[in-house]
């Protein structure tokens, strides 16, 4: 048990490490470095020498990255390029904190919801409730976020106009003043999410209902009401925190489309303009920070499986050889 | 389980007929794209500006005067073909590295899994901005930075799906005849992978026609005046309520396409025997 956690915190540096290089590679050695982005292409070469010295450009990549990557550790997470004398941490932060509520928002509503709806499809299978499910969560997982974001926007926001279509308020105002524009884009983010969740739900309970120990209950006279909550409900539930664990993950990069949509001021929203004004220090530090989310959600979704699975707390269980 | 053995005996639900149909009215339209439409999709019309839809202008047009029609169709063109070639190459490189992977093992699986989990661990779009960032928008960098993303997915599947078939005795037969790891990777493992590998192709083609509307919608997609479905959604929106015509067609037709996949891949997937319910 011990060398697993060790093995595990071990994999997860590496990870980081290897997400690291990815971005920082991705960003920075291939053509149009930071000094163009800064100057256009038609910048005069001595500007453009200047400003890479000044921005230490003229070294090597590979000692960039350490000190990059070694000032992030640190907390140093850079200045912003488009926005003059901005740190990025503050900025990244206060952002991070509005798309930190939209989903906790989101996921509040979306997994519950998924959890019953999956529920109610399994037991019902191929009955009008099931197929009324199958057909909603097609729809879901079929049209593109800024659609059903567009679409919701123009019933809410405009036609019936009950809710703010667009966010006016700044960044930094306090939650309460943001609440009311962050309804549409939680109700967006929850069609998506709740499609994906019910669809592995459902699939999970009908397996386990086709199980003998389910067929057995039903055979001594168990009621129904007990093999649905004791027998079924929570063996079903077990496969799908990992599958939670990724739409919550797929949340981070879904908020940068429904955040530009409703244009909410969080984390996507200022990828989007980071990457429209080329500003390459902000968009390698918010791929980072997301990668870093990403990573601790699943792992938070492997310790809760293997804490609520006896059965695969041996020495035979491999985290990630499964998916 | 092949695909042949079960053509004969299957009964199609009417979903299944519905998404069928949808998909092949989308591929038709894109192949014969400069038959069945009756403008240029690039266009101007400087006097039949925003014009709701008509006889001569099914869909209306645009604030350039723009079929919007023609635009709607070549977009498909530009989509469809932009997700399939991103998701055979996706699917053909996933799955040489993960039967290779599979198979060989050792060091060689370590680093190449390592690189596959840091690739994952960067959420979808991120991934894809971070690589528009350094690439420039175009058509080529969006095939690219599909296959990037959407590669590593197919790896662990098919490395997953291999790692069964490396115990089995035909494959200690093969190499206790001596053949050549070539010969063991592509003739005795590649072919029992092809259906999982088929699977993958239909799923994720339907998940980058998503992904590459998501990114035009950006603004980071194929650069205009080329026609394209998430571009002229957000070109269009502002004006969603004066004039709906503008973003809802190209709306209408990517939801189709993208449902359409979706029913046909989980058909194919439910006609191979491959689970595809328990994946994102």
């Amino acid at each position: 048990m011990m060398w697993d956690i060790v093995r595990r915190v071990l994999t997860i540096c590496v990870t980081l490490f290897v997400v690291a290089a990815i971005i920082f590679a991705a960003t920075e050695v291939l053509p149009g470095d930071v000094a163009t982005a800064i100057l256009g292409r038609e910048a005069a070469p001595k500007r453009l020498a200047a400003i890479r010295q000044q921005l230490q450009l003229d070294r090597p990549a590979s000692e960039r990255y350490w000190q990059w990557l070694g000032g992030f550790v640190q907390g140093d997470w850079g200045q912003s390029l488009a926005r003059p004398d901005q740190a990025i941490r503050p900025l990244v932060l206060e952002r991070l904190r509005n798309t930190f509520w939209l989903s906790l928002l989101a996921t509040c509503i979306g997994v519950p919801l998924a959890i019953i709806l999956g529920v109610l499809a399994g037991l019902r299978r191929n009955q009008w409730l099931d197929s009324l499910v199958s057909v909603i969560s097609l729809i879901g997982m079929s049209l593109p976020e800024f659609v059903i974001g567009s679409l919701l926007m123009l019933v809410f926001g405009v036609m019936l106009a009950i809710l703010p279509a667009v966010t006016i308020v700044q960044a930094d105002a306090p939650l309460t003043k943001l609440l009311p524009s962050m309804i549409l884009p939680t109700l967006t983010l929850v069609i998506v999410m709740v499609a994906y969740i019910l669809r592995m739900i459902r699939s999970s309970v009908i397996d386990i209902m086709q199980s003998e120990y389910v067929q057995m209950a039903y055979l001594k006279g168990v009621p129904q009401r007990l093999i649905i909550w004791r027998y079924i409900v929570p063996t079903a539930l077990l496969p799908t925190i990992n599958a939670v664990g990724l739409t919550v993950a797929w949340l981070i990069g879904g908020v940068v489309v429904v955040e530009t949509v409703f244009n909410f001021p969080g984390i996507g929203r200022l990828m989007t303009s980071a990457v429209s004004d080329r500003d390459l220090p902000l968009v390698q530090a918010l791929g980072l920070i997301g990668a870093f989310i990403y990573i601790m959600i699943n792992v938070v979704a492997d310790v809760a499986t293997l804490w609520l699975t006896p059965r695969l707390r041996t020495q035979f269980w491999r985290p990630n050889e499964e998916t | 389980m092949s695909l042949r053995t079960h053509i004969g005996n299957i009964r199609l639900p009417w979903a299944v007929w519905l998404g069928g149909g949808l998909l092949i009215v989308h591929l038709i339209m894109a192949l014969f794209a400069a038959y069945v439409a009756p403008y240029s999709p690039t266009a101007i019309d400087t006097a039949h500006i925003m014009e709701p839809p008509s006889p001569s202008h099914w869909f209306g047009t645009d604030r350039y005067g723009r079929d919007i029609f023609s635009r709607v169709v070549y977009g498909g063109q530009v989509a469809l073909l932009i997700s399939l070639v991103s998701a055979a190459i996706s699917v053909l490189v996933g799955g040489f590295l993960g039967v290779t992977t599979a198979y060989i093992g050792g060091v060689f699986d370590d680093t190449v899994m390592r690189i596959i989990d840091a690739m994952i661990a960067i959420p979808g779009v991120l991934l894809l901005l971070v690589i528009v960032t350094g690439l420039g928008s175009g058509t080529a960098v969006i095939v690219l930075a599909m296959v990037l993303s959407y590669l590593p997915g197919v790896v662990r599947v098919i490395r997953a799906t291999a790692l069964e078939y490396v115990p089995r005795e035909f494959m200690l037969a093969a190499r206790v005849r001596g053949e050549h790891v070539w010969h063991i990777v592509w003739v005795e493992l590649w072919p029992n992978v092809l259906d999982v590998l088929f699977v993958e192709f239909a799923m994720r083609a339907s998940w980058i026609v998503l992904s590459v509307s998501g990114l035009s919608f950006l603004g980071f997609g194929v650069n205009p005046p080329i026609p394209d479905w998430g571009l002229m959604v957000s070109e269009n929106r502002a004006m969603l309520v004066t004039a709906p015509w503008g973003a809802l067609f190209p709306m209408l037709a990517v939801s189709t396409l993208v449902v359409a996949l979706n029913v046909v891949s989980d058909e194919i997937a439910k006609l191979l025997g491959v689970d595809r319910g328990a994946r994102i």
